[in-house]
């Protein structure tokens, strides 16, 4: 993953579901043009955030060991717009997780209100059915994104659960 | 979990128009999942994921789907046909499905073609209502 863009994990269930938080700010210059006078974010925006959300809640199932990839959006709904200053919560949880690919649900909410519907899938891609082969090097999980899981692993350390954290 | 023929379908086409974003009345038997209904390789994994879920049971995509691994085989596939070899391990995998046409040019390109609504409704309706 090179770039991040949610800003942190609230909740993250290891192979079920993750809860993260993307803040939207108006230092992000693309608010600027899209649009003028109207800052809102893009929706493309919002499928990205919970690609990073839903892939790596299908990372992690696999001890980051695969190299997971966006492969389909099977579903894109949005209902409002989402403008800066809002704080938007993403809820990713697991459909089917199979050898060669995942699929995922899920719901963007800001406070109470439903946002977005997206249900997306990820292929493993070392497991393409062509053969094909990719670098050794997990260019997908780089480290880069260990921070975003942080909190969550320090609440659930400190609070001693039982459930599987991402870095067990 | 007894299911008429006419049921699996209908379930069948619910789980297409939702995989992939095609019109009910495009889902006919005779359609193709890739020429007609526009599949890609990555919808074949959408479309097991669905069907498990819509009938409640594991759907093999190998045997789903017995055409996939073929094309990619060096050992089957020569100069973009599929060998003798191919061809009777083609043979073998779908023993239900007519070959005459495509054997007259077992081009590997034409194999999508044996992906039809129809292939999909005969395997669950085999699993369903076994004979």
């Amino acid at each position: 993953m090179r770039w991040i863009w949610i800003d942190k994990f609230v909740e993250f269930e290891s192979g079920r579901r993750a809860v993260s938080v993307k803040n939207v700010s108006l230092a992000e210059e693309h608010l600027h043009d899209n649009f003028p006078g109207f800052p809102i974010m893009p929706e493309c925006l919002m499928i990205e955030a919970m690609a990073q959300t839903a892939g790596i809640l299908v990372g992690q199932a696999r001890d980051f060991k695969e190299k997971v990839v966006l492969a389909k959006i099977s579903k894109a709904v949005f209902f409002d717009y989402v403008v800066p200053g809002d704080s938007l919560r993403l809820e990713a949880c697991m459909g089917a997780l199979t050898p060669e690919a995942a699929s995922t649900t899920g719901r963007i909410t800001r406070g109470d209100q439903l946002i977005a519907e997206v249900d997306l899938m990820f292929s493993h891609i070392d497991q393409n059915l062509a053969g094909k082969k990719f670098p050794e090097e997990n260019f997908v999980f780089t480290g880069l994104f260990t921070t975003l899981l942080q909190e969550v692993v320090n609440s659930q350390s400190q609070a001693g659960t039982q459930s599987k954290g991402p870095d067990a | 979990m007894a299911m008429s023929r006419d049921e699996v379908f209908q379930k069948v086409k619910e789980v297409l128009v939702d995989a992939l974003g095609v019109d009910e009345d495009e889902v006919t038997p005779e359609a193709t999942l890739m020429g007609d209904l526009g599949a890609e390789s990555i919808d074949f994994l959408d479309i097991v994921f669905r069907l498990e879920k819509a009938f409640g049971m594991k759907v093999p995509r190998e045997e789903l789907f017995p055409v996939e691994g073929l094309m990619n085989n060096a050992e089957l596939v020569s100069n973009g046909k599929l060998t003798d070899k191919g061809l009777a391990e083609l043979r073998a995998r779908v023993p239900h499905t007519n070959l005459t046409e495509f054997e007259k040019d077992p081009d590997i390109n034409k194999l999508p073609n044996l992906f039809t609504v129809n292939a999909i409704v005969n395997y669950l309706d085999s699993r369903l209502n076994p004979a």
